[in-house]
């Protein structure tokens, strides 16, 4: 199906495709890293760290049982490193192995190198370490009472004086909660492998999301020229931002391995290690104060963010900034304090995570709507439309005018197609008589900020061949996590040639063909790469069409590539033929492509810009049922209306769309990670850390995408990047429980914390009824 | 000779015949690491995600059945007389199988790496030849988790694929299947290895009895659903295994007038009808419980013996009042369910006894039945809570009440001070279920830990009891997953 109202008929993009890997996924040979075969001789590392123990220096260090266990060939130690002994991504301080300290429980203190990945595992164990343990701060408030060091320093947006506002506001609100974390639970767990080639060089295959760091960061650490590594991926088993940073200390522990025995050494995590090992979504304390009128309309918030980033900076200022950039949702503040502070916990260090610290940001303005909506009796509703972008204002916190809203029609749209209006009146009715079962509705908007904060990120390079048969290869600076990248992409290309996708042949992303690349990440991957991709591909169409013109004597005008052949006045050729015929004129059939977002500037220094070159949007509405014995929750109904611009591939914008919900959903209801009070996660596995399974999903589920003219901007097809928004449509669900336990006291705001687990359910139950 | 020192199974057809198997391999790594087959996909090694499912094929009772199994908790030993089929094997000369072809044509795929399990799921359900339900689909892909499509597309596939009988290689090969594996039904002992470590998957009963007496020290292995993660993930070592799963007489399921009655290897998939004809409470605890996979693998018998505090059917069992009976050499010895759990991690079974069958009486006809599980997933996840409540009545008064609970203590327990304060207690007076209620604060001091706080699980086990009470005094609209509609 395309598109609705398309002004550009297009043969390829805007059309559905399967993933292009789709085959290959269902018959288990698209290879992951793990089901490479294994180069000759290959070696296996194994990362150790202390049982016990989360802060505090190294008192000894005894690893001669590990030395002397069977298949052990070597042990690494923080010695081993030639080069720079630190994988952080911006700020360091993120050591590869542990040096004399240790600053979060199961920091790697050294590798294990062996034959097998099992003697390796069993190896690692036999490590007898002794931590001088110091009392680790584990939680916000650890983090506060210790008065560690921030990993950043704190950030605010201010307009006007909210407390002035606040003061003098008709109503008032001022309370705290809280947001946990999330673990990624990508299905592939960390994985590298590593092959040294000649003059000292190394080529690791890596499943991550950011190649060309993976490179620098082995670089670095062998103190050998970038030049000299190259990073490969093909395609990772799930990613969703925790790949981005976290894959390069498992990438440089196998190119180590690699360079200190000259032979391949893979690196591959057991799940309870990844998930100890690796950062997570952050989670925050929220204390805010908010001032409104009669009807709804806020007049001020004051609103401090209070970040667990763990024992580094990784990337939680860029975090912590997005959480600032989103706080607002959809909703204008006419007088506003955003505020974070990025406190450092003595665990594992937090990381980007689908969103980036925007759900977080946006799940505060969502209870913010909420809560005023009780105070003043409204449907909260009501609340939300009152508060939108273009009734009072268009300007937001940070100094960016809306220009392309679109939520009021979004959320007109999905009321209507969800008959909100009726189904609030009978779940009100519903209520009334069901003494322990009670329902809740919301419908909830999505605004999300496209474009890497960090202006420079926003640049993207593509390298396109057309080979003398008219088949053509594809390579480009993204990667592929299953979000369909390579696909979209492989559309754009074979539009401008008008071929079939199935004749762009997609390669893996690489560091040797495509250098300096972006992470693949705030959604931004079709968005950069496609333009890249396209670039590319018109430079090649633009000498082939100077070639037809000058060969046949056709008008340039009059040349057209379409249906895999090229018309060239009344002339037709298979394109193939005019590849060919290019060539032995001697006509360059390969091409690189650059692109470089338009508009955007940022002066953070001053919070001031325009750092996003546009917002996507999106809504959902979600029913609840909560038990109000047990803090049970289901849910019943989700209806979705989610703006792709003009989708490059709706099949796959959907998915994107469904699988960011649940994402979404899972992280705000039966996902909860628990530390212990020594700093130890205690759900470190499937078992215990629960996403959600297929029954979590509603049978009633209705996703249509948003029809529009598309992207008001100038994007790869007017589409609209789709990675991340939707995965706060699922915010929607958490404000459906919300609703349904305020059913139990009119006019007062439950005390719900997120993950809304049935223990934390049953605790705002139970506070309804003191 | 009554002994066989060799695995055997059938693969794609032909018999394998392995003589040299480390007693702990599981059958993940023998399929990625010597098979070199790499559809299977290791997700996180502890039976959970469902990356690594594989199907195997058995005759049971006449009748060639494929259930989905987790290859990374599954040893190889237990392949012994079975047919292994994985995701390697499904497509035919580059045609997809129905299954794998629904999978496309949904986008049922993104990032891919679960695919594999799903497919092998959805073969197996593709196998049973009906058309099933969007219930009875997500409760068989439970134990599969993907992390990107958010399910819709995957459901979709198994209602486009799963229309009717199976018409698939398999299908159509059924009859030589079947011929093969009866064939491998040899009756023999399997014995594989040395005295000093071993597998062994004995065929008669007076084997893996005298077996397990002369090994006090061998683990004995059902499902491996739990053994299986202390080899993946506590790296124990196990010389000596003893697989229970090939004693046939160990399987039986009876259901008689006044009882059921179960092998000690018995599968939970084995033992789901009969069971469930108890109560439809026990249906839905069963339903919940693991995954197709873990209940394809795991039994009643292993959740008994291994005595964890969290198990789910234990505290039913209580509740319903069954018998356990122990089996050493040639002796046997019975005793009331509850009292085989003497404290955390010590049951009343001494090295070498094999827990060997349970007798769980029916409901009488005054005798109430309720059952609840409370998780943060409903679907294949560990309890924090388990409570079997079973209730004797006289007309709308209480005579007699049996509480169990998991969770709430260091083992399955009943709770004495509750089930005396329900004597006498009336249905149709709320005010005088309060002490009862109250009660179970005082038999029951549970921990807190990552599944839930010791005040939550005192409050919901509260709340689980009101509710019993509500639903016999004859409330409805009393749970979130109303699946008492069908049966009220």
């Amino acid at each position: 199906m395309a598109v609705a109202r398309r002004s550009i008929v297009t043969k390829t993009v805007g059309h559905t495709m399967a993933h292009d890997s789709a085959a290959l996924h269902v018959q288990g040979s698209a290879a992951y890293i793990d089901d490479m075969r294994e180069p000759e001789g290959l070696l296996h590392v194994y990362p150790g760290f202390a049982k016990d123990g989360a802060l505090g220096n190294i008192k000894a260090l005894d690893l001669s049982a590990v030395q002397s266990a069977p298949g052990v060939i070597a042990v690494l130690t923080a010695r081993d490193v030639p080069g720079l002994n630190d994988c952080a991504p911006v700020f360091g301080g993120d050591p590869i192995l542990a040096d004399g300290r240790i600053m979060f429980h199961g920091q790697v203190i050294f590798a294990v190198i062996a034959g097998t990945r099992e003697a390796a595992r069993r190896a690692a164990r036999l490590a007898k370490i002794e931590i001088a343990a110091e009392t680790p701060a584990v939680t916000v408030e650890d983090a506060l009472a210790a008065k560690t060091n921030d990993v950043g320093e704190p950030y605010q947006f201010l307009r006007r004086d909210p407390s002035k506002a606040i003061a003098a506001a008709k109503h008032s609100i001022s309370e705290s909660f809280r947001i946990g974390g999330q673990e990624h639970f990508y299905l592939e767990g960390q994985v590298s492998l590593a092959v040294p080639e000649e003059h000292g060089a190394v080529t690791v295959h890596c499943s991550t999301q950011h190649p060309s760091e993976v490179q620098h960061l082995v670089a670095h650490m062998l103190h050998i020229p970038a030049a000299l590594v190259t990073v490969e991926c093909r395609r990772m088993g799930g990613a969703f931002g925790g790949k981005e940073s976290q894959a390069a200390q498992w990438a440089c522990l196998s190119a180590l391995a690699a360079r200190l025995t000259g032979r391949p050494a893979k690196c591959r995590l057991d799940r309870d290690e990844d998930m100890m090992l690796t950062g997570k979504r952050h989670d925050f304390r929220v204390d805010y104060r908010a001032g409104f009128d009669a009807k709804g309309r806020v007049t001020a918030v004051d609103v401090d963010f209070l970040a667990r980033c763990g024992y580094s900076a990784d990337l939680s200022n860029a975090i912590c900034d997005r959480t600032m950039f989103h706080a607002d949702n959809a909703y204008f503040f006419p007088a506003a304090r955003i505020a974070t502070r990025r406190l450092r916990t003595d665990t594992v260090s937090n990381t980007a995570f689908r969103g980036f610290g925007g759900p977080q940001g946006m799940l505060f303005a969502e209870r913010l709507m909420e809560a005023i909506a009780i105070r003043t009796g409204q449907d909260p509703l009501d609340v939300r439309k009152a508060n939108l972008y273009g009734v009072k204002g268009s300007v937001t916190p940070y100094g960016m005018r809306v220009e392309d809203n679109i939520a009021p029609g979004i959320i007109a749209q999905l009321e209507k197609s969800s008959s909100y209006r009726a189904r609030r009146k009978a779940i009100a009715a519903f209520n009334a008589k069901s003494p322990v079962l009670k329902k809740g509705l919301s419908l909830t908007p999505v605004k999300f900020g496209i474009s890497f904060t960090l202006t420079h990120l926003n640049q993207a390079g593509a390298l396109v061949h057309v080979y003398t048969d008219g088949s053509v290869h594809l390579n480009h600076g993204g990667t592929e996590m299953g979000q369909g990248l390579y696909t979209k992409v492989a559309q754009v290309v074979a539009e401008e040639f008008g071929i079939a996708a199935s004749n762009v042949r997609i390669t893996a992303t690489t560091t040797g063909k495509v250098p300096n690349t972006s992470a693949t990440a705030a959604s931004s991957g079709a968005d950069l790469n496609g333009m890249a991709a396209k670039a590319a591909a018109s430079t090649i169409k633009n000498r082939l069409i100077d070639f037809a013109a000058k060969q046949w004597k056709a008008p340039k005008s009059r040349i057209r590539f379409e249906d895999g052949r090229v018309l060239i006045g009344n002339r037709a050729m298979p394109f193939g033929e005019l590849a060919r015929q290019a060539h032995v004129a001697r006509i360059s059939l390969s091409s690189t492509g650059y692109y470089a977002t338009p508009k955007i500037s940022w002066d953070r220094s001053k919070a001031k810009g325009r750092p996003f070159f546009y917002f996507a949007y999106g809504a959902a509405c979600s029913e609840v049922t909560i038990d109000t014995l047990t803090g049970e929750m289901a849910v019943e109904r989700v209806d979705i209306l989610h703006d792709a611009g003009r989708s490059l591939n709706p099949g796959l914008d959907i998915g994107q769309v469904e699988g960011g919900f649940v994402q979404g959903m899972g992280w705000l209801t039966t996902e909860e990670l628990v530390f212990d009070a020594q700093g130890r996660l205690r759900t470190h596995a499937p078992s215990t850390y629960k996403i959600p399974c297929a029954s979590d999903v509603p049978a009633d589920f209705r996703v249509k995408l948003f029809e529009s003219k598309g992207n008001k901007e100038d994007t790869i097809y007017r589409s609209k990047a789709v990675g991340e928004p939707p995965l706060m449509l699922g915010i929607s669900v958490w404000t459906a429980i919300f609703d349904a336990v305020a059913s139990l006291k009119p006019g007062v705001i439950p005390q719900l914390d997120a993950p809304a687990t049935p223990e934390a359910i049953l605790r705002a139950v139970k506070g309804m009824r003191t | 000779m009554t002994t066989r020192a060799s695995i055997r199974f059938l693969r794609n057809g032909q018999i394998v015949e392995l003589t040299h198997v480390p007693p702990m391999r599981t059958v993940l790594d023998y399929l990625r690491l010597e098979e070199g087959s790499r559809g299977a996909k290791e997700g996180c090694n502890e039976g959970d995600c469902g990356a690594c499912t594989v199907a195997l094929g058995s005759l049971k009772n006449g009748k060639l059945v494929y259930e989905p199994v987790n290859a990374c908790i599954l040893l190889v030993g237990q392949l012994d007389g079975k047919e292994l089929v994985t995701v390697d094997d499904l497509a035919d000369a580059g045609t997809l199988h129905p299954v794998q072809q629904a999978l496309v044509d949904t986008h049922g795929s993104q990032c891919g790496f679960c695919t594999p399990g799903f497919v092998m799921s959805l073969f197996t359900l593709y196998q049973q030849g009906g058309a099933p339900t969007r219930d009875e689909i997500t409760t068989h892909i439970a134990g599969n988790l993907c992390r990107c499509t958010g399910y819709r597309p995957i459901i979709e596939a198994a209602q486009a694929c799963c229309t009717g009988k199976a018409a698939d290689r398999w299908a159509k090969g059924a009859k030589e299947a079947m011929r093969q594996l009866a064939g491998l039904e040899d009756g023999k002992d399997v014995f594989v290895g040395s005295a000093e470590g071993f597998i062994a998957r004995p065929a008669q009963a007076a084997t893996l009895a005298r077996l397990a007496a002369g090994n006090p020290d061998a683990t004995i292995v059902s499902g491996a659903t739990d053994v299986g993660l202390w080899i993946t993930k506590q790296m124990r070592v196990l010389p000596k295994i003893i697989l229970t799963g090939g004693v046939k007489d160990l399987h039986a399921v009876e259901s008689g007038n006044d009882r059921v009655t179960l092998g000690a290897a018995a599968t939970y998939a084995e033992a789901t009808a009969a069971l469930s004809s108890i109560d439809a409470d026990v249906a839905e605890v069963l339903r919940r419980l693991g995954s197709a996979q873990v209940r394809a693998s795991g039994t009643v018998g292993g959740n008994i013996a291994n005595g964890s505090p969290i198990g789910d059917t234990p505290p039913m069992l209580i509740a319903l009042g069954a018998t356990l009976t122990l089996r050493h050499g040639d002796s046997e010895r019975s005793m009331a369910l509850e009292d085989f759990f003497i404290a955390y991690g010590r049951q009343d079974r001494k090295p070498g006894e094999l827990v060997w069958r349970i007798d769980v009486p029916k409901l009488k006809a005054n005798e109430a039945f309720r059952a609840y599980k409370i998780s943060k997933r409903f679907d294949q996840d560990i309890s924090a809570v388990m409570a079997g409540f079973k209730f004797t009545l006289d007309g709308r008064t209480i005579l007699s009440a049996r509480i169990a609970f998991g969770g709430m203590a260091a083992t399955p327990k009943r709770g004495a001070l509750t089930e005396a304060a329900l004597q006498g207690v009336f249905l149709d007076q709320s005010a005088t279920w309060d002490a009862a209620i109250a009660a179970l604060a005082n038999d029951f001091q549970p921990i807190s830990d990552m599944r839930a706080s010791a005040a939550y699980r005192i409050e919901v086990a509260q709340g689980l009891l009101r509710k019993a009470l509500m639903e016999l005094a004859g409330a409805a609209g009393t749970r979130v997953l109303a699946h008492r509609k069908a049966v009220a």
